[in-house]
């Protein structure tokens, strides 16, 4: 009884000491992308009660696994309804797993406003373009929670950068999110062309798309792609830049 | 038998003095620590984990490895490798929680229920060294079982990796050749990080400390069935810590009840959330030297302190 009392003692003096080490531990931890996932009623209500408990329990990584299974198989059902449900519960468990925001997101803004756009049982074409934008508004939410929780990984920002360009047609912000996927470590090497090229497409911004176009063709011959190319000859010609400044017409590559 | 008894039980026998003049039947001189002596308690305790058979839960991993492998075959590679490592290394992780706890739990009760712990602590063998030999027993078979898992869990990695690298270069021959490089490196890189290899040391330190923690609360249990259920309470606490630790020391309002419970929780349990990090680390999130460090010295003295209050209520304990 007196070792008990007296090893209980000694707990709680260890646990004085470790409580700043833990502390401090958990707030390195968080700095370093790590314990991302906070637990709360929201992650709660979110989750249900067991996934809830296997999510506390250190499991969290395969009850996002489960959960991801069954979007795929809600997917194959067409199930569009319950694939979000899942998804949300997906990425507020894995919220550091790029895979799972670019999977959600391309299941809405693809996949999910394409069956909007063609569902029989909706007769009024209205309706079924005012479906299919708030599926691409849910994609575009996705990968903006994404990069919220991811900001220094290039893949979030290329992603929606993907998605003005071909499902808003906004070039301005497709430049804006491929040039900034450009300035982060790891980013494709294509990305600076990429946001040059989408800028070469937005009304009022040809002067900035030329020079930076130009920049990237007077790097070398690496950079001298067909695409870049086409659209440095089509701003040359918009922005009437005098013909000894623009570029020989032999080096063309079809 | 407490200390004392057994004291008493050495001082009736013969003394040394009862020896003197024949040097061959003089007894070896009894030495307060003996390596020899915890590793031959170490060894008996893996001999008899052994035959428990809880090596079938190593069998249990092989065949979720595999039918998972089988059964991620739709997926994209990514996707693919995700799910196979998170489902790999959470097992990895469960099962050495639960091999941990188990293995532990009925370690006393099993030596109190078969009367070995008597004819041990019978013969000159301090009660440290029978704590540290068992502990070291359940700790070898830890890692044995982890290594196993990871060898595994690397070749199914490994024959995966190759069946799409070689798919992949198979779709991509007729393309350039910067192109294939850059698809056959972005298969690469999904498949083997190495920081998952400081994330399986750090899943192995947690082990540790649950099998110390185990301990601890086996030497003032009373079965085997009261220390797997405290145990299982302390795995659930453990990884709510964090959250009670960061309330507390932000002196959220609350009542008083309810700042001790936080309190209490802060202070008595070690902080298990701290030793998940292999979840980001499949994600992608590097692990930095000092984020390891830390993480497996505060693993390492849990598992030290635990011990030792472990070894300190052994010693009081009635046998």
């Amino acid at each position: 009884m007196t070792r008990g009392l007296i090893a209980l003692a000694i707990l709680i003096v260890v646990g004085l000491i470790k409580l700043p080490v833990e502390h401090n531990l958990a707030a390195l931890h968080r700095q370093e992308h790590f314990r991302g996932v906070e637990f709360n009623l929201d992650l709660r209500e979110k989750l249900g009660q067991l996934g809830f408990i296997a999510a506390l329990s250190g499991f969290r990584a395969i009850v996002a696994d489960a959960l991801f299974i069954q979007a795929h198989a809600a997917w194959e059902n067409t199930q569009w309804g319950r694939m979000l449900w899942l998804f949300r519960q997906v990425t507020a468990l894995q919220p550091h797993v790029l895979l799972f925001w670019d999977t959600a997101a391309w299941h809405m803004a693809w996949n999910a406003s394409v069956a909007a756009m063609n569902d029989s049982n909706q007769p009024r074409q209205a309706l079924r373009v005012k479906a299919q934008r708030e599926y691409f508004a849910i994609g575009k939410e996705f990968l903006e929670r994404g990069i919220k929780n991811n900001p220094d990984r290039p893949e979030l920002y290329e992603a929606l950068a993907r998605l003005y360009k071909e499902k808003y047609k906004d070039h301005g912000r497709a430049a804006e999110y491929y040039a900034k996927a450009s300035t982060l470590p790891e980013a494709a090497p294509w990305d600076r062309r990429f946001s040059a090229y989408e800028l070469s497409y937005t009304e009022g911004r040809e002067r900035d798309a030329y020079e930076r176009l130009r920049s990237l063709y007077d790097e070398g011959e690496k950079e001298r792609l067909p695409t870049l190319i086409k659209r440095l000859k089509f701003l040359e010609d918009k922005l009437a830049i005098p013909p000894d400044q623009r570029i020989p017409d032999t080096l063309t590559k079809h | 038998m407490t200390d004392a008894e057994t004291a008493s039980t050495f001082q009736s026998s013969p003394g040394p003095e009862s020896f003197r003049g024949n040097a061959s039947t003089l007894p070896k001189r009894h030495r307060v620590f003996s390596l020899s002596r915890i590793l031959a308690i170490t060894s008996n305790t893996l001999t008899e984990l052994a035959r428990l058979k809880v090596f079938y839960v190593l069998l249990v991993f092989g065949l979720l490895l595999i039918g998972s492998s089988i059964f991620m075959a739709q997926f994209s590679f990514q996707q693919e490798f995700q799910i196979l490592k998170d489902v790999s290394l959470g097992a990895i992780s469960m099962f050495t929680s639960l091999l941990a706890i188990v293995a532990t739990a009925r370690m006393l009760p099993r030596d109190i229920e078969d009367r070995t712990l008597y004819t041990i602590l019978a013969k000159p063998v301090p009660r440290f060294e029978y704590v540290v030999g068992k502990i070291a027993g359940v700790l070898l078979l830890l890692a044995i079982s982890t290594l196993v898992m990871v060898a595994a869990f690397l070749a199914v990695l490994y024959m995966r990796e190759q069946a799409v690298l070689q798919a992949t270069a198979k779709q991509l021959a007729s393309a350039p050749p910067d192109q294939l490089a850059d698809a056959l490196r972005a298969v690469r890189a999904s498949a083997f990080n190495v920081d998952l290899v400081p994330g399986i040391i750090i899943i192995f330190l947690k082990a540790c400390l649950l099998t110390a923690l185990t301990l601890f609360v086996s030497t003032f249990a009373t079965s085997t069935i009261f220390t797997i259920v405290v145990m299982v309470f302390i795995y659930f606490i453990g990884h709510l810590e964090a959250t009670a630790r960061e309330y507390w020391l932000a002196a959220h309002g609350g009542g008083l009840i309810t700042r001790v419970f936080l309190a209490v929780v802060a202070l008595l349990f070690p902080d298990l959330q701290a030793f998940n990090l292999v979840d980001d680390i499949v994600a992608g999130t590097a692990i930095s030297m000092a984020v390891f460090i830390k993480t497996a010295l505060l693993g390492i003295f849990y598992t030290v302190i635990y011990t030792l209050l472990a070894i300190f209520v052994f010693y009081g304990k009635e046998l």
